[in-house]
């Protein structure tokens, strides 16, 4: 059908037989993508008389919006928390190697490190649209170094700090530079833990909480200094008492402020968290939910001895412990894989797994009215699954960055 | 007139459905001959609930037709009365209506021509009855004061000039004006019922919508239904009408 418009000279392409995620439904509609992104088809067939000039058969595939991993600590090989030499090429890496995870986006996480670390990491990581090359990247994800020692987990202890000197400053003085940062991890029973929280608010950081021993009141005054995010639920957490239900009680916390929503990440590997766990946090708190990887480098290779920035980890299945202990330290599950045993383990809707891992990460990010959502003007970047929530397709700014092998790889 | 009655809501509308594909495929358009079909008019462009999104969720976004293919009356047009004009005349250029559809009112109007419409009018801007008003404002919320009180209508004239009319009728609440559609005289006060001078109408309803005719009448088209059913099917298809065209017979007409 020849396309007919004023407004612009883009090729048009529709996408048919397909059921795509939309106002939390899927609906069985055609979905239509102009130069990157989602165009709507009344809008163009009524005031440009326009038309496809591209019909793809989608074979009753399912269209998601990709998903968004705002936990990773890196995969292949690669550790985003070491200084190497080609730190760039490694993150190159990753970004396209999660395509066919059907991770569109994503926010290259670094766990407590020494100072120095973190100045020759972060100037090299930048913010940047995802393409055919990888998944796009939102900005880096700082677990730490401003955590309790208690509850540091894979994280080595020589390296924790506080801020209690200088507050924000020294926070800056640790990171050097907070340009690319998208989120950081703290745990605010630490002093002065307020005010770098509304430091970190103004300037448009996500704030998360988690390797904490706070309770339940600490953690509520953090959020209303502007906090938003709890790091993997549970883990890394003083566990939910029914007298102080701890960080975990914000999911049912009435002290949020009007208006704001508390999400909380979960790794659904069925490692990390107990189904039944899983099932308890999601029925709490549905609308929360975000699904994480917080995948390190082992992810996507055989098992064995892997790094995780400063320690050294040993890989065993889909376990992955500090080598020698029973400390738990990242996942090697991929995210399609969440999201798949989230499904399972909740019984949930396909919707509603779907929207764990793009919808809710996109409104964590107040980046949903461009990500995570299939809605006229969003970016067009999504997937194509079949109804077991295997990805066979990723599409980055409507352009196909990666398709499943019929032969399998 | 043929009288269709189905069973229920569906029914009629998958009957009357296959009709019209049969009517369309059979008519053979194509580059330069076009089949141009008729639909009545509804709400004003600038409402999200527009008839613009209406026709577009309910009937364009399923079918392949090119956008510069589709006329809608543009009731936010400078001059409306010019407006209604060059409608007519787009009409008159494609060819004349080859087959119009549309429903009635419980009031028995055609398109929005209310009670009291000449049988004889054209294109043109119509105050809204009440009635009109008040099974609108579904769309409006229920607001009363949202509704647009003006609509621009295809006349009971224009319609009249189509080569063949189709009227959809479901539902108890049309009952009465079914029967003075099809029993009582042509009058102006119930203008479907101007189609009894129409030498091709079709008439689609369910078994509700018979409610207030004389048994008489429906027995007899009931009767019909066999050879009307006919029409339905074999149900055509674009590809296989090639082959067939050699071999076509003549609609039937009563």
């Amino acid at each position: 059908m020849p396309s007919n418009k004023s407004v612009s000279d883009a090729p048009i392409v529709q996408f048919t037989n397909c059921r795509i995620l939309r106002d939390h439904q899927l609906q069985r509609e055609d979905l239509w993508v102009r130069e990157g992104k989602i165009l709507n088809p009344e809008k163009l067939f009524f005031d440009e008389k326009g038309s496809a000039d591209v019909q793809l058969d989608c074979k009753d595939s399912i269209i998601a919006p990709g998903f968004i991993d705002v936990q990773i600590n890196g995969g292949f090989g690669v550790d985003f928390s070491l200084a190497t030499d080609d730190f760039k090429s490694g993150i190159d890496l990753v970004s396209q190697k999660i395509l066919s995870h059907g991770v569109t986006s994503f926010c290259p996480t670094l766990v407590t490190s020494p100072p120095s670390v973190y100045h020759q990491v972060l100037p090299q990581i930048s913010v940047r649209n995802g393409g055919a090359y990888g998944a796009g990247i939102l900005g880096a994800h700082l677990e730490g170094p401003f955590i309790s020692k208690e509850k540091k987990g894979a994280h080595p202890e020589h390296c924790l700090r506080t801020f209690e000197a200088g507050a924000f400053q020294d926070l800056l003085a640790t990171y050097g530079s907070l340009d690319c940062v998208q989120i950081v991890t703290l745990a605010p029973e630490m002093r002065r833990s307020s005010e770098v929280i509304q430091e970190l608010t103004k300037r448009g950081i996500c704030v998360s909480l988690g390797h904490s021993v706070a309770n339940l009141s600490q953690a509520e005054e953090a959020v209303q200094h502007g906090a938003t995010f709890i790091t993997h639920l549970f883990n890394a957490m003083l566990p939910f008492h029914h007298r102080d239900p701890g960080i975990v009680g914000l999911l049912t916390s009435d002290k949020i402020p009007a208006g704001r929503r508390v999400f909380y990440g979960m790794i659904s590997d069925g490692i990390h968290t107990n189904p039944a766990a899983l099932r308890i946090a999601h029925r709490a708190h549905p609308k929360g939910l975000v699904l994480v990887t917080d995948a390190i480098a082992g992810m996507g290779l055989a098992p064995g001895r892997h790094t995780l920035g400063q320690q050294v980890v040993e890989i065993d299945g889909l376990n992955t412990y500090i080598a020698g202990t029973k400390t738990l330290s990242g996942s090697v599950a991929t995210m399609d894989t969440c999201v798949r045993h989230f499904q399972e383990a909740t019984g949930c809707s396909v919707e509603t797994a779907l929207e764990a891992a793009s919808l809710h990460p996109a409104q964590l990010l107040g980046i949903e009215h461009k990500k995570g959502t299939l809605n006229y003007d969003s970016d067009a970047d999504f997937l194509m699954l079949n109804d077991n929530l295997y990805v066979q397709a990723t599409y980055i700014a409507g352009k196909e960055v990666w398709r499943q092998d019929v032969l399998g790889m | 007139m043929k009288l269709i009655i189905l069973e229920n809501y569906s029914q009629a509308s998958e009957w009357a459905a296959k009709y019209i594909r049969n009517r369309i495929v059979q008519f053979g358009p194509g580059p330069g001959r076009f089949f141009t079909l008729g639909l009545p008019t509804g709400l004003p462009r600038d409402h999200p609930e527009s008839y613009h999104s209406f026709m577009w969720n309910n009937f364009f976004k399923h079918v392949d037709i090119s956008p510069e293919n589709v006329h809608i009356l543009d009731g936010n047009a400078p001059d409306l009365q010019a407006e209604c004009d060059a409608f007519e005349e787009k009409i008159k250029a494609a060819g004349g209506i080859e087959l119009f559809v549309g429903g009635i009112g419980p009031d028995g109007h055609i398109a929005f021509n209310e009670p009291g419409s000449s049988l004889v009018s054209r294109t043109r801007v119509k105050t809204l009855a009440m009635d009109t008003i008040l099974a609108n404002a579904r769309f409006f919320d229920g607001d009363l004061s949202k509704v647009p009180t003006m609509a621009l209508t295809v006349g009971v004239g224009t319609v009249m000039d189509s080569r063949e009319v189709m009227i959809l009728i479901t539902g108890a609440h049309k009952a009465f004006a079914l029967y003075k559609a099809i029993e009582d005289g042509v009058n102006h006060m119930w203008t479907v019922s101007a189609f009894q001078q129409h030498p091709n109408t079709v008439f689609v309803c369910d078994e509700d919508a018979t409610l207030e005719l004389k048994v008489k009448t429906v027995k007899y088209f009931k009767g019909l239904m066999l050879v009307h059913n006919k029409l339905v099917e074999p149900l055509y298809s674009m590809k296989e009408m090639g082959a067939e065209r050699s071999q076509s017979k003549k609609p039937y007409s009563d």
